[in-house]
C-alpha cells in the first residue's frame, strides 16, 4: 500500500536549504563539497548546489560496497556508482540524505568517501530525520524529526518538473 | 535425485555458482557486466579494495597451469577483501592419487566458501557444484574443451565498452574453435546477448560443422570471415595441436588465418580485436595488428578483473 504522507517535501526542502546554508564553511576554511547519497540524496544534492550557487558539480556516493547486509542481501542490481568530481584530500564534506533512520547507510557511506582519500571533516545533512537509530550517528541539520512504525518505509520521490514528494509504503514481511 | 533445474541458479532464479554461460538467462549476463562496470571502478580509487567478502576464504584450484588467469582471480578476490589461497594442486594431492572429491571434502573442511576451478576434464567444476556445502560457492575458471564462462564475460564487457550495442554487430570469431573453451563460451554468449551475425573462421579441421545448429555462420575462407566484421576475436592456436594431422605448420596457419594488417583492413574501419591471451606473435596475429589501434588486448585484461569481482561478489550474496 501507498500513501502520501502530509509531508510537504518542497517546503522541507527549503528548510534544509537554509539549514545547509548556515552549516557550510567559510572559504578560508578550506574547499567544501556537499556529496549526495543515491538515489534521494543525490537528488538534493544536486539541486542544493545550484540553489546555494556553489560551483561545479557536487558528489554523488553510494552506500552498496561497504553495507553490512551483504551477506543476506547480496548485490542488487542498481545503477549506482559513487562519482565524486573532485579530489576527497583535505576537503569538508557535507553529506546530504533524505531519511536519516539506522544511521546504517550513512555509516557504508563513510567508509566509501575514505576510499578516496582523507577528508577534512565529514558532517551530515537530511531532509527528514525518522528515529530508529542503530548507530552513534547524527545529523547536524534536519529539516524535520519525526517517528515511524518500523513497518513503513519513507521514500522521497522526484518529479519531472524536479519537485519532491515523500511516500510511505509498508515494507513486505521479511 | 538430481534436480533439473540449472544447477547454476537458486530457486528465484539467482547465480550462485558459474559454470557455463549456455543456459544464463540475458538480464543474469546483463547484470554481470553492470555490476563489473562498478567495481571497474574501484581499481581506479586510492584504496584498490572493498569488504564485501570480508572473511571469506577463495580456493583458487587449478589443476591445469595458467598464470594469468589464476593471477586475475587472486587479484579480484583480494580487491574484495577475501583470503586467497593458491594450491599447487596439479603438483600436490592429485599427483598423490587423491580423488577430486576427496580434494574438495578436505578443503571443505578448511572452510572454503569458494572454489575457483580451472580442471582439464569438461565437467569437473560442475561435479564439485553438486557436492559442496550449500554456502559454498563454484566458479569455473575453464574445463576441458567445455566453457570459460568469465573469459566470455569480459569479452562481452570489452564488446560493450567500446561497441555500446550487441544488436547491430558482426562479431568473428578466428582460429582454433573445435578445440576452444574459449569460443564455445563466447559464441553462447554472443548468443544471448542478441548479435545478429557471429562468424566462426578457421579451417576445416578446427571448426566443427555443427556451428550452423547454434546459428553461427561457418567460413574457413578468411576474407570472407571478417569482411565487414565489428568484432574480431583471434583464438591462440595451440601449439600441441600442430603435431597431429590437423595443421601443416605455425607459419602455413599464418599465411591463411593469422590476422595481418592488410586482412584487419577487410573489417569495418572502427573495428576492435581482442585476444584471450597468451598471444602468439606471429602465429595467429601479426605485432603490427597486436599492437596497433585496433587492438584491444590489454583493456580485456583490465576489464577481466572487474568481472571476475562481479561474478564472485554476486554469487557469494546469493543463497542456496
Amino acid at each position: 500500500m501507498t500513501t502520501t504522507l502530509q509531508l510537504d517535501a518542497e517546503a522541507l526542502y527549503a528548510d534544509l536549504r537554509e539549514g545547509v546554508r548556515r552549516i557550510l564553511r567559510p572559504p578560508s576554511a578550506g574547499p567544501t563539497s556537499l556529496v549526495g547519497i543515491w538515489s534521494g540524496g543525490a537528488w538534493l544534492a544536486e539541486r542544493l548546489q545550484r540553489d546555494l550557487g556553489l560551483a561545479g558539480a557536487p558528489g554523488v556516493i553510494s552506500s552498496t560496497l561497504h553495507r553490512d547486509d551483504f551477506g543476506s542481501r547480496g548485490l542488487t542490481a542498481r545503477s549506482d556508482a559513487t562519482q565524486l568530481p573532485f579530489d576527497i584530500e583535505g576537503r569538508h564534506i557535507v553529506l546530504v540524505d533524505d531519511v536519516l533512520y539506522t544511521g546504517r547507510t550513512v555509516r557504508a557511506v563513510i567508509n566509501e568517501l575514505y576510499d578516496f582519500g582523507r577528508p577534512a571533516s565529514v558532517t551530515l545533512a537530511v531532509l527528514v530525520d525518522r528515529g530508529g537509530r542503530e548507530l552513534p550517528i547524527e545529523a547536524a541539520c534536519m529539516a524535520a524529526r519525526l517517528v515511524l512504525p518500523a513497518t513503513q518505509k519513507l521514500t522521497l520521490a522526484r518529479d519531472e518538473n524536479g519537485r519532491f514528494s515523500f511516500s510511505v509504503r509498508e515494507r513486505p514481511a521479511a | 535425485m538430481l534436480s533439473r533445474r540449472n544447477p547454476q541458479l537458486n530457486a528465484h532464479g539467482e547465480l550462485i555458482h558459474l559454470l557455463s554461460i549456455e543456459g544464463l538467462p540475458r538480464a543474469i549476463l546483463t547484470q554481470i557486466l553492470d555490476t563489473a562496470g562498478t567495481f571497474l571502478s574501484v581499481n581506479e580509487r586510492e584504496v584498490k579494495k572493498v569488504p564485501l567478502l570480508r572473511g571469506k576464504s577463495v580456493f583458487n584450484l587449478f589443476f591445469e597451469n595458467s598464470t594469468r588467469t589464476r593471477t586475475t582471480f587472486e587479484i579480484a578476490a583480494k580487491r574484495l577483501s577475501a583470503d586467497v589461497i593458491n594450491l599447487d594442486i596439479a603438483r600436490s594431492s592429485t599427483a598423490k592419487g587423491e580423488s577430486l572429491l576427496d580434494t574438495i571434502a578436505n578443503l571443505s573442511a578448511m572452510h572454503a566458501d569458494m572454489f575457483i576451478v580451472r580442471h582439464a576434464e569438461s565437467g569437473a567444476p560442475y561435479l564439485i557444484a553438486q557436492h559442496v556445502a550449500p554456502h559454498v560457492h563454484v566458479v569455473n575458471a575453464g574445463d576441458g574443451r567445455h566453457a570459460h564462462p568469465t573469459q566470455a564475460l569480459l569479452d562481452m564487457y570489452t564488446i560493450r565498452h567500446f561497441k555500446r550495442d550487441f544488436t547491430n554487430l558482426t562479431v568473428a570469431v578466428v582460429g582454433d574453435i573445435v578445440h576452444s573453451r574459449v569460443a564455445r563460451s563466447d559464441i553462447h554468449a554472443l548468443t544471448t546477448l542478441g548479435v545478429p551475425e557471429i562468424r566462426a573462421v578457421g579451417p576445416k579441421t578446427l571448426v566443427p560443422g555443427d556451428l550452423s545448429a547454434m546459428g553461427v555462420r561457418v567460413c574457413h575462407d578468411m576474407a570472407e570471415g571478417i569482411r565487414g566484421a565489428d568484432v574480431i576475436i583471434m583464438l591462440r592456436l595451440q601449439n600441441e595441436r600442430m603435431s597431429g594431422a590437423m595443421l601443416p605448420s605455425a607459419g602455413e596457419f599464418f599465411m591463411t588465418y593469422g590476422l595481418t594488417p592488410e586482412k584487419l583492413a577487410l573489417a569495418k574501419p572502427d573495428a576492435i580485436v581482442m585476444h584471450p591471451g597468451p598471444i602468439n606473435r606471429g602465429v595467429e596475429i601479426d605485432s603490427q595488428v597486436a599492437d596497433g589501434r585496433a587492438s584491444v588486448i590489454l583493456p580485456q585484461v583490465t576489464f577481466g578483473i572487474a568481472v571476475r569481482m562481479a561474478v564472485m561478489s554476486l554469487i557469494a550474496g546469493n543463497q542456496a
